[in-house]
């Protein structure tokens, strides 16, 4: 039987709540529904899901999907050793077994007909079906399903189907207001506020031009990877141009007006 | 020869110089003052031996004329050096069959130095003129060096423009187009040299220095959209031809106006004391230009509340205005402290003595220094109020973001403090004052329609209309050169005045002498009138009772509903009319001739017939105002307030009319444009303004006879565009000549001036009938 602590969450992570998220959540875990986390990236859904899988100390499985995945990836396979084969539990059938959060990051980097082997685990049934193994595992108790995804780059490829979303409860995250957003820098990073509101302040100028050049703004991630550079000694204004700027585009006309906001912000 | 003027320490030069020419003598000690203060003993020798060349050329004075007024000036800026390269040129000119360009050569000389600075910037310029010239000169149908370069002389009249907006390598490349394809096609030449042809246009904007507004317009869109979330369509307008007024950045419904380029700026070289610890000024890239205009731009939407504009005098505006460009930048600061450096730049820093507040209006300096110590904490200034003023801005904004409406009372507040008789004087110093990334501020004023406000507010008006117009700055107009096809920007200054006072009697004597006259129009005044009211029905309260109303109500009540309607009577309105009207009266001296056939003067004819008029037009309740003009060059043109729109016709105007007086010249175009935007303002829905003239305009200033003829026509056209009809009544037998060209068809001729008092309201009302 598989170590259900070493799952488990050892640490309380910082997380910085918005709204009612954190009871909503024990709410639907209560009663065991499976749950959706939508919103950009970098915004703190992974955070939330970890901290929430420390506060109802449970175990936690993160599955980081990709295009390349398949079901077996989830499930799991025959593998080939010295007397034969052996049958080796996916992430999510290991979740099910010993009741853990099963997390799929990025469900919809996952091609379609793989995310449908999460369906009878999503309804009443709480089954897995082991088709090669020739099992029908029935779901932990404590079992539970969570996904993530980001609506921002939904294309008629990437959509979750409407029969798969139709399974799962779900949170609209986004990037926290302003002065939340300072505080979870200043918190996870130990960076002094003003300058956490001033990185925020050039998120901000990122994001009001989603849409407009740039599929995605600066995220919460990137932000607190610029406030980590600072702290460790880099000029802010080059920390900024390094963390936030390059990583997100390549187009020279939104790269000068980010320089730019970061001149403004950072004034010399 | 004469030599009265010349002073006795000048007599050598004067014998040296050995002109003949008339126009000389007079300016002529002025000028080696000029050259003395100016050049090296050598350089001042030099001097007089290359004018009395220039003078012996052949040419008449203008030459030598103009040398004795640009050449120290321009040496000044070059070193002496510089001016043998350029007598060389002139020497080759003047050998060539181009002697005509040397004058305009001359004339734009400092302008090109002014631009160029070095020598050797100079000197590539006249190797391009030498150029120029060879290739240009004489080549039609290959018969050589005969006939003079087609554009030369015009290129010169353009040079200063040009080198405004190219660098000495855009203006080689510009030449080099307009030689290499028209140098067999003389008179497309000469448009390519005067800008008038779309390529000559077209290689010009390609040429450009600076930044394109074109060029960086979804940098600009994502600044807005990305830093300031707020997009709007930016617009871009010229700076360098056909622009109606000196262009300055605005925002109106359409989007936001900038100049189609900015060059990077690049700060003066000032010399400081070593004590001065303050950073030295950088330079601004014409992109960060863009973004402080937008900055600023994009603060005011933001911050900005419109407050009502006839609650204060123009002083008093001018104050509020620099006070909330200040906060608004304060607050745009606040969020991004980078725009610091960037305006510190850009705001100019006057110095404190630069003004002469003896002679000169120094309210403009006094609020860009305040305007500088609010912005720059290290400032120099030591005026106690503009220091108490910087102190107590900043008190007000740390404890938030304040109101436009607070500064509306600091604004009033330092101009009453700050106060110098001076204010009032015409001559304002400009001198680094302007703020040029600073929009002209339309959206902060709000303007109560006016018109039919009650009597004591009117009159209350009174008093502040004559507070706020003594003393205005002079407006700045273009003017249309029809033979350039161009505007000369900022050519006529415009000054507006009340109008001295009289007896308002006189004018009442007037009214009682054409009392039969009277008559006759109020029956005329009366027609017009009833069709203009309206009926306002279902009102509880009204001055008649409407019978289908109430006949409806009483069924109701008696059949028992609940809720017979009350609103059974009716009012009424006079609306039907909606004129703006505008009488520009020419006040120019012909106006003092006796009209034919009667002995009163046409000065004495038209006062009667703007009296009777205006009695009239009261009568009618059309918003109007009235406004003599004359002038006395493009630098004096002369607005005469009369009546205002929220004016009545009362004994203060009656007074100004008793006083009219004639005298000077007829600058029609300018007086037409400053009524013009009075009458813009106006909410009505048709705007009428009527020019009662005696001749042709004209101005001692302007030789060409159609220069402001053709000035006048555009100012029509100008006006049409705006919603305003221009209509002409014309006293001069011989006006068939020219009035049609610049009225069209909107004219009428009075041949018979002795009817006009007659003739005038009849006229006026067949016209808005
Ligand atoms: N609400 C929050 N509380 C604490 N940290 C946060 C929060 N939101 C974002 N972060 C920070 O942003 C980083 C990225 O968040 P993450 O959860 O990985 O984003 P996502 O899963 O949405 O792509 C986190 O590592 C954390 O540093
Ligand atoms: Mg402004």
């Amino acid at each position: 039987m598989t170590n259900k602590d070493q799952y488990k969450v050892a640490q309380e992570p910082f997380y910085q709540a918005q709204g009612g998220e954190v009871a909503l959540y024990e709410a639907a875990y209560r009663a065991r529904l499976p749950v959706m986390v939508k919103g950009p990236t970098g915004c703190g859904k992974s955070r939330f899901v970890e901290y929430m899988a420390w506060k109802l100390d449970k175990p936690l499985i993160t599955v980081a999907c990709n295009e390349d995945m398949t079901a077996s990836d989830l499930v799991g396979r025959y593998l080939l050793d010295a007397n034969g084969t052996r049958w080796l539990d996916g992430p999510l059938t290991v979740a099910a077994r010993i009741g853990a959060i099963c997390y799929l990051d990025e469900i919809v980097e996952a091609r379609q007909d793989t995310t449908v082997v999460i369906h009878p685990l999503t309804d009443h049934r709480r089954t897995l079906p082991l088709d090669k193994k020739g099992e029908l595992l029935a779901a932990h108790p404590d079992f539970q399903l969570v996904i993530s995804y980001n609506p921002g780059y939904q294309s008629l490829m990437k959509d979750l189907k409407q029969s798969t979303k139709q399974r799962f409860t779900a949170f609209d995250f986004d990037y926290p207001t302003a002065d939340v957003e300072a505080d979870i820098l200043s918190k996870e990073t130990g960076m002094d506020k003003a300058i956490s509101a001033k990185l925020v302040k050039i998120g901000a100028v990122a994001r009001n031009l989603k849409g407009h050049g740039l599929d995605e703004g600066i995220s919460t991630r990137l932000l607190v990877y610029a406030a980590t550079l600072i702290n460790g000694g880099v000029a802010p204004r080059a920390a900024c141009r390094m963390a936030l700027v390059r990583p997100i585009t390549d187009d020279a006309d939104i790269r000068d007006t980010l320089d730019h906001a970061i001149d403004a912000t950072f004034a010399q | 020869m004469e030599t009265l003027n010349i002073p006795p320490e000048l007599e050598r030069y004067w014998k040296d110089l050995d002109c003949g020419f008339k126009p000389v003598e007079p300016v002529f000690a002025e000028c080696m003052r000029e050259a003395m203060a100016v050049l090296s003993p050598q350089g001042v020798e030099e001097y007089i031996s290359n004018a009395r060349f220039l003078g012996k050329m052949g040419r008449g004075a203008e030459p030598i004329l103009v040398f004795l007024e640009v050449a120290p000036n321009t040496a000044k800026i070059l070193g002496e050096e510089a001016m043998h390269a350029i007598m060389a040129c002139v020497k080759v000119l003047w050998k060539s069959p181009n002697g005509k360009a040397i004058t305009p050569f001359l004339q734009s000389m400092h302008a090109v130095a002014e631009r160029l600075r070095t020598a050797e910037q100079m000197q590539h310029y006249l190797d391009l003129v030498l150029d120029f010239t060879e290739r240009t000169t004489g080549s039609v149908h290959g018969i050589h060096k005969t006939f003079p370069s087609p554009g030369l002389p015009d290129f010169f009249n353009q040079v200063p423009r040009l080198l405004s907006l190219l660098t000495i390598q855009g203006l080689r490349n510009w030449v080099e187009y307009g030689v290499r394809y028209y140098n067999n096609h003389p008179e497309r030449q000469i448009d390519y040299f005067t800008l008038q042809s779309a390529d000559s246009r077209a290689v010009l904007q390609r040429e450009r220095q600076g930044t394109l507004l074109v060029d960086n317009e979804r940098k600009l869109d994502m600044y807005m959209r990305g830093l300031w979330r707020d997009p709007e369509q930016l617009i871009p307008y010229s700076l360098a031809y056909d622009e109606l007024r000196k262009p300055q950045p605005y925002f109106d419904k359409l989007g936001i106006r900038l100049p189609d380029a900015y060059d990077d700026f690049v700060p003066a070289v000032t010399v400081r004391s070593a004590r001065d610890q303050r950073p030295a000024a950088v330079s601004v890239s014409g992109l960060n230009r863009y973004r402080a205009c937008l900055a600023h731009i994009a603060a005011h939407r933001r911050w900005s509340k419109a407050v009502i504009a006839d609650n204060f005098s123009p002083f008093q505006r001018i104050a509020i205005e620099l006070l909330e460009d200040s906060r608004v930048e304060y607050l745009a600061m606040r969020e991004y402290p980078g725009l610091r450096p960037i305006f510190m730049a850009l705001h100019p820093e006057p110095e404190e003595d630069a003004c002469d507040t003896e002679h000169e209006s120094s309210i403009r300096h006094r609020l860009a220094m305040l305007s500088r110590a609010i912005l720059d904490a290290q400032h120099s200034y030591q005026h106690p109020y503009i220091v108490e003023y910087a102190n107590r801005f900043h008190e007000l904004m740390r404890s938030g973001d304040a109101s436009t409406a607070e500064m509306a009372d600091m604004g009033v507040s330092f101009i009453a403090k700050t106060r110098l008789k001076s204010d009032q004087s015409a001559k304002i110093h400009f001198k680094n004052t302007e703020v040029d990334y600073r929009d002209d501020n339309r959206h902060l004023w709000q303007f109560i329609e006016q018109g039919d406000e009650e009597e004591t507010f009117a009159d209350q008006n009174n008093a502040q209309v004559e507070e706020a117009i003594e003393g205005l700055p002079p407006r700045l107009y273009p003017e249309w050169d029809y033979s350039n096809s161009t505007y000369r920007p900022d050519w006529v200054s415009v000054y507006e005045r009340i109008h001295p006072h009289g007896n308002p009697a006189d004018i009442d004597a007037l009214l009682n002498k054409h009392a039969a006259l009277a008559k006759r129009l109020k029956k005329l005044l009366d027609l017009l009138k009833p069709q203009d009211k309206v009926r306002i029905r279902y009102q509880e309260e009204g001055s008649e009772l409407d019978l289908d109303v109430a006949l409806r109500s009483l069924i109701d009540y008696k059949s028992g509903s609940s809720s017979p309607d009350p609103r059974i009577n009716m009012s009424h309105r006079n609306d039907g009319r909606s004129i703006a009207v505008m009488l520009l009266v020419d006040l120019s001296e012909s106006l003092n001739q006796k009209a034919a056939g009667c002995d009163q003067t046409i000065l004495q004819l038209s006062q009667e017939a703007l009296s009777i008029l205006s009695w009239a037009i009261e009568k009618l309740g059309d918003p109007f105002a009235i406004a003599g003009f004359h002038s006395n060059t493009r630098h004096d043109v002369r607005y005469l307030h009369i009546k205002g729109y929220s004016e009545h016709w009362g004994d203060e105007v009656k007074s100004r009319l008793a006083a009219m007086e004639a005298g000077y010249s007829t600058r029609m175009g300018a007086a037409m444009r400053h009524a013009a935007h009075y009458l813009e303002r106006q909410t009505a829905d048709k705007k009428l303004l009527l020019v009662l003239t005696d001749g042709e305009p004209a101005d001692v200033d302007s030789h060409d006879e159609r220069m402001l003829i053709e000035d006048a026509r555009m100012a029509v056209k100008e006006l049409d565009q705006q919603g305003i009809f221009s209509y002409c009544i014309n006293l001069d037998p011989k006006a068939d000549e020219y009035v049609a060209d610049i009225f069209g068809k909107q004219y009428t001729i009075i041949d018979n001036v002795a009817q006009l008092p007659e003739k005038l309201p009849q006229l006026f009302i067949s016209l808005t009938k």
